[in-house]
C-alpha cells in the first residue's frame, strides 16, 4: 500500500507501547520463537537483542513468570541469605563449664550479638571505646580470626568480623589488656 | 404457596438463610417486593470491580451494610503490567461510608490503593468496626496500621496479606490499648520492620479469643515460645524467624510448648529457618490441614520431604519447587486428603535446575484423588502427562499451569500442548478457573470453547495463531466472567465480533495483542455500559501524537474493559485514556 510506504509504519512502530518492544518474533509461523520483549533494563538491552544473531538469552519478559511482586521480592532477598548457610561459631567463657554455639548470621550487628552473649552467659559487656577497648566490665568479648590471632571484638566493621571470626571467647577483663590495637 | 402472602418479616427471615452473594443477587431480581426486602436485610456485599458502581449508590441501596469486599486493580497488576497509580483508591469509599449512617464492621480489600489517611478515617468513623483484611494492597505505612490498632476498640481481625507496606519505625503494635482484648486474628507477616516484642507478648496474653497469629520475620524463636505459652489455643500459626541452636534451653522449651498446641490446623511462615530445628514441628504435623512453606527458601528438598511425611491429614499444601518430583511423590503417598496444591518456583529465572517437571504432577494426580485446585510452576510439561492427569483427576475447579519458558513445546514430541490441555477441560466438567502456558495453537481454544462450559476465569499468554482462538472462547464459554490475555495474535475481528458478550462478563484485559485504537473506540461507542480504558506509558507518545494525531490504526498496548453502571471514572491518571 502506497500509504503505508509513505508513512513507513513498520519502522516507526506505530503502537502505543513501551519503546523497544517488538512483535516481530511472534509472527514467525506456528513455532513461536522466544518473544523478543523488552526486558527490565529497557530500550538499550532490547536493541542489543535485535542486533545479536545468536538466539536471545532468556531475556526477562515483563510480568513473566506470573508471580506476585511481593513474592518475587521476598524470594530474591532470601535467596541471597539462604545461599550462605548459617555461620555457627563456638563461644566459650572463662569459668563456664561448657561451650555454646551461635549463628553469627542471625545478628545484624555488634549490639545484637553482645546482647545475645550477655543473655546466654549472664554477664555485661561494658562500654566500648576505640582507644581503650571495653571499660567498666569484668568480661570482654574476643575472637579468633582466620590467621589464628585473638582479637578484640568490635574494632572492625560487622561484615568483616563475621567473615573473619572462627570462634568467640569471653575473657576476664584482666587478661584482655594488651589486646587493644590490631595494626 | 405464594410467598407474597407472608408478611415481610417472614420473608426476610427466610432470606437470612440465603448467604451466598450470587443467591442473594438472584433473590433480589424476582420481584419488586423481594428486591425491597432483600436490600434492607442485606449485610454483606461483594463488589468485584470497584469501578462498576459508586459508593453512593451502594449506600443508597443497602442501608444495613455491615461488611464490604472490594477489588480494585485488574489481576495482571500483580505482575507489574499495570502502573501503580492506575486507580483502585479506597479513600472515596471510606469517605462516603463515613458520611453516611452505615455501621460498617468489616472491610476486605484486594489490589487497592490504601492511604494512611483512609485507614485513619476508617478507624475513627465506625465505632463497631471489627475486621480489616488487606490483600495485595499498597499505599500505606505502619502509621496507618497504628491508627487501626489505636482506635478500633472492638477489633477482632487485622489481616495483612502480601501488602507492600512502608515501615515507619513507629510502634504500631504498642498502639493496641490495654483495653483491647477482642483479637481473634492478627496477621502481620508482610511487615518488614521491628516491633516491640514485649508489647506483642502482652497483647497475646490479653487476647483469650486469639485463634490466628501470623508473625513477621523479626519475631525470634524465643518470643515464639513465649507466645505459644500464652496462646496454646491457636488454630492458625505463622512463624516468623525459626532459628536457634537445637541444643539450647529455649529450643527445649519450644518443643515442650508445641506439644500443648494441639489445636493448630494451619501452619505457615518460617520466613527465616534453620532446618535442624524443624523436628520440633513434627508433633503438630499430624493434625495440619493447611501447610504453607512457600516463603521458606531456607528449607531444602530433604527437609520438606521429612516434614511432609508427618502430614497425613493435609488438605492444602503451598510449597516451593525445591521439593522436587521425588518430594511430590512423597506428598502423593502421604497426603491422601489433599485438595489444593500450589508449587511455586524458588528461582523464577533459573532454567538450569529443573526442580519439578511433569513427573511430579503425574505422581500427585495418581496419589491424591480429592485434588481440585492446582497452581503449578514447572520447567516443562508433556501432553502425555496432562492426559494422564486428566484421567486421574476429574474434580478440578482451578487448574493453573505455568511453564517457566512461555512458549515451550512438549519436550518429548515437540508438539504444542493443545491435546494435553484439551484433555484437562474435557474431563474436568466443573472447571471454573484455567491458566494456560507453553506452546499453544488455536486448537486449544477450540477445545476450551467446546468443553469448558463452567469456566469463569481464563488467563492466556503467548498462545494462539489467529482471531479464531479468541472467538472459540468467547462463543463457547457461556459462563465466562474474566478473560485476561497477553501477547497473543488476537485483534479487532475477535474483539468486535460479539460486543454484547462483554456485558455478561466482569472484565476483559488484552495487552500486547493486535487490537487497534479504532476498534477500541468503536467498542466504546457502541457499548455505553462498558468502560474501555487504554493504558499508554509510551515516552514516544507525544511525538507520535504530533505526527499521527491518534491514528485509528495504532496498535494498542494495554486495553482493559469492564462493565459498569456508572460510566467513566473520574480518577484516572493522564496516561489512561477513557474512550
Amino acid at each position: 500500500m502506497v500509504f503505508e510506504k509513505d508513512l513507513n509504519l513498520d519502522a516507526t512502530e506505530l503502537r502505543l507501547g513501551l519503546p523497544g518492544s517488538s512483535k516481530e518474533s511472534l509472527r514467525i509461523s506456528n513455532k513461536r520463537a522466544l518473544p523478543d520483549m523488552n526486558d527490565d533494563s529497557g530500550v538499550a538491552a532490547a536493541k542489543k537483542c535485535d542486533q545479536e544473531t545468536a538466539p536471545p538469552t532468556k531475556a526477562q519478559v515483563v510480568g513473566w513468570p506470573p508471580i506476585r511482586s511481593y513474592r518475587k521480592n521476598s524470594l530474591q532477598t532470601k535467596k541471597t541469605e539462604a545461599e550462605t548457610s548459617g555461620m555457627y561459631v563456638k563461644v566459650s567463657m572463662d569459668g563456664a563449664p561448657y561451650l555454646r554455639k551461635i549463628d553469627l548470621k542471625v545478628y545484624k550487628g555488634y549490639p545484637e550479638l553482645f546482647k545475645a552473649l550477655e543473655d546466654m552467659f549472664k554477664f555485661k559487656v561494658g562500654k566500648y571505646s576505640e582507644r581503650e577497648g571495653y571499660n567498666g566490665s569484668e568480661f570482654v568479648p574476643t575472637y579468633e580470626d582466620k590467621d589464628g590471632d585473638w582479637m578484640l571484638a568490635g574494632d572492625v566493621p560487622w561484615e568483616m568480623f563475621i567473615n573473619a571470626c572462627k570462634r568467640l571467647r569471653i575473657v576476664r577483663g584482666s587478661e584482655a589488656r594488651g589486646l587493644g590495637c590490631v595494626v | 404457596m405464594n410467598m407474597n402472602y407472608f408478611p415481610d418479616e417472614v420473608v426476610e427471615h427466610v432470606f437470612d438463610f440465603i448467604t451466598s452473594h450470587k443467591d442473594r443477587n438472584s433473590v433480589s431480581l424476582v420481584c419488586k417486593s423481594w428486591y425491597k426486602i432483600e436490600r434492607y436485610s442485606r449485610q454483606r456485599v461483594f463488589i468485584g470491580n470497584c469501578y462498576s458502581i459508586t459508593p453512593q449508590r451502594l449506600i443508597a441501596r443497602f442501608p444495613g451494610l455491615k461488611s464490604l469486599t472490594l477489588k480494585g486493580k485488574p489481576h495482571f497488576a500483580d505482575f507489574n503490567l499495570v502502573p501503580h497509580d492506575w486507580g483502585g483508591f479506597v479513600y472515596p469509599w471510606i469517605k462516603a461510608l463515613a458520611k453516611s449512617r452505615i455501621g460498617l464492621e468489616e472491610l476486605r480489600l484486594k489490589r487497592m490503593v490504601v492511604s494512611d489517611d483512609s485507614l485513619e478515617l476508617l478507624s475513627k468513623s465506625f465505632p463497631n468496626f471489627k475486621s480489616l483484611v488487606l490483600v495485595s494492597c499498597e499505599g500505606f505505612t505502619t502509621d496507618g496500621v497504628a491508627a487501626i490498632a489505636a482506635n478500633c476498640r472492638f477489633l477482632r481481625e487485622l489481616d495483612l496479606q502480601e501488602n507492600e507496606v512502608e515501615d515507619h519505625r513507629g510502634h504500631w503494635l504498642s498502639c493496641f490499648p490495654e483495653s483491647c482484648t477482642s483479637l481473634v486474628s492478627l496477621n502481620f507477616a508482610c511487615l518488614k520492620g521491628e516491633i516491640n516484642l514485649a508489647s506483642l507478648e502482652r497483647l497475646v496474653a490479653r487476647s483469650p479469643n486469639l485463634k490466628s497469629l501470623r508473625l513477621n520475620r523479626v519475631v525470634p524463636l524465643d518470643t515464639l515460645q513465649k507466645l505459644l505459652m500464652r496462646a496454646p489455643q491457636l488454630v492458625d500459626l505463622g512463624i516468623g524467624s525459626y532459628v536457634d541452636d537445637p541444643s539450647s534451653e529455649v529450643f527445649s522449651k519450644l518443643k515442650a510448648v508445641i506439644q500443648l498446641c494441639n489445636s493448630i490446623r494451619s501452619l505457615s511462615g518460617f520466613l527465616e529457618v534453620a532446618p535442624c530445628c524443624m523436628s520440633a514441628i513434627y508433633p503438630i504435623c499430624e493434625n495440619l490441614t493447611f501447610l504453607n512453606l512457600s516463603y521458606a527458601p531456607g528449607l531444602q528438598g530433604n527437609d520438606l520431604t521429612k516434614l511432609v511425611q508427618h502430614c497425613r491429614k493435609l488438605q492444602r499444601l503451598w510449597i516451593l519447587d525445591c521439593i522436587g518430583d521425588k518430594g511430590l511423590g512423597v506428598v502423593a503417598s502421604t497426603c491422601k486428603e489433599l485438595q489444593e496444591l500450589r508449587v511455586f518456583p524458588s528461582d523464577p529465572f533459573d532454567a538450569e535446575n529443573a526442580a519439578v517437571t511433569e513427573e511430579g504432577l503425574v505422581l500427585i494426580s495418581a496419589g491424591c484423588p480429592k485434588l481440585n485446585s492446582l497452581l503449578y510452576f514447572c520447567h516443562q510439561m508433556t501432553n502425555a502427562a496432562l492426559i494422564t492427569v486428566a484421567k486421574n483427576c476429574t474434580n478440578f475447579i482451578r487448574f493453573r499451569l505455568c511453564i517457566l519458558d512461555p512458549v515451550k513445546a512438549d519436550p518429548v514430541t515437540n508438539q504444542p500442548l493443545d491435546e494435553g490441555f484439551g484433555a484437562i477441560v474435557r474431563s474436568n466438567k466443573s472447571l471454573k478457573r484455567l491458566s494456560l502456558s507453553g506452546l499453544l495453537t488455536d486448537q486449544v481454544f477450540l477445545y476450551i470453547g467446546m468443553y469448558a462450559k463452567k469456566l469463569e476465569m481464563l488467563s492466556i499468554a503467548f498462545a494462539g495463531d489467529s482471531n479464531k482462538g479468541m472467538l472459540y472462547v468467547l462463543n463457547g464459554c457461556k459462563k465466562l466472567r474474566k478473560l485476561e490475555i497477553r501477547d497473543c495474535p488476537f485483534g479487532d475481528v475477535a474483539l468486535l465480533q460479539d460486543m454484547g458478550k462483554y456485558e455478561t462478563m466482569r472484565s476483559l484485559w488484552m495487552s500486547s495483542c493486535e487490537v487497534t485504537l479504532g476498534a477500541c473506540k468503536t467498542l466504546a461507542k457502541k457499548m455505553p455500559s462498558l468502560n474501555v480504558e487504554i493504558i499508554n506509558e509510551s515516552e514516544k507518545l507525544e511525538s507520535e501524537q504530533l505526527e499521527f494525531s491518534f491514528d485509528d490504526r495504532l496498535l494498542v498496548d494495554k486495553m482493559y474493559l469492564y462493565r459498569t453502571l456508572v460510566g467513566d471514572r473520574k480518577d484516572a491518571p493522564e496516561y489512561v485514556w477513557l474512550l
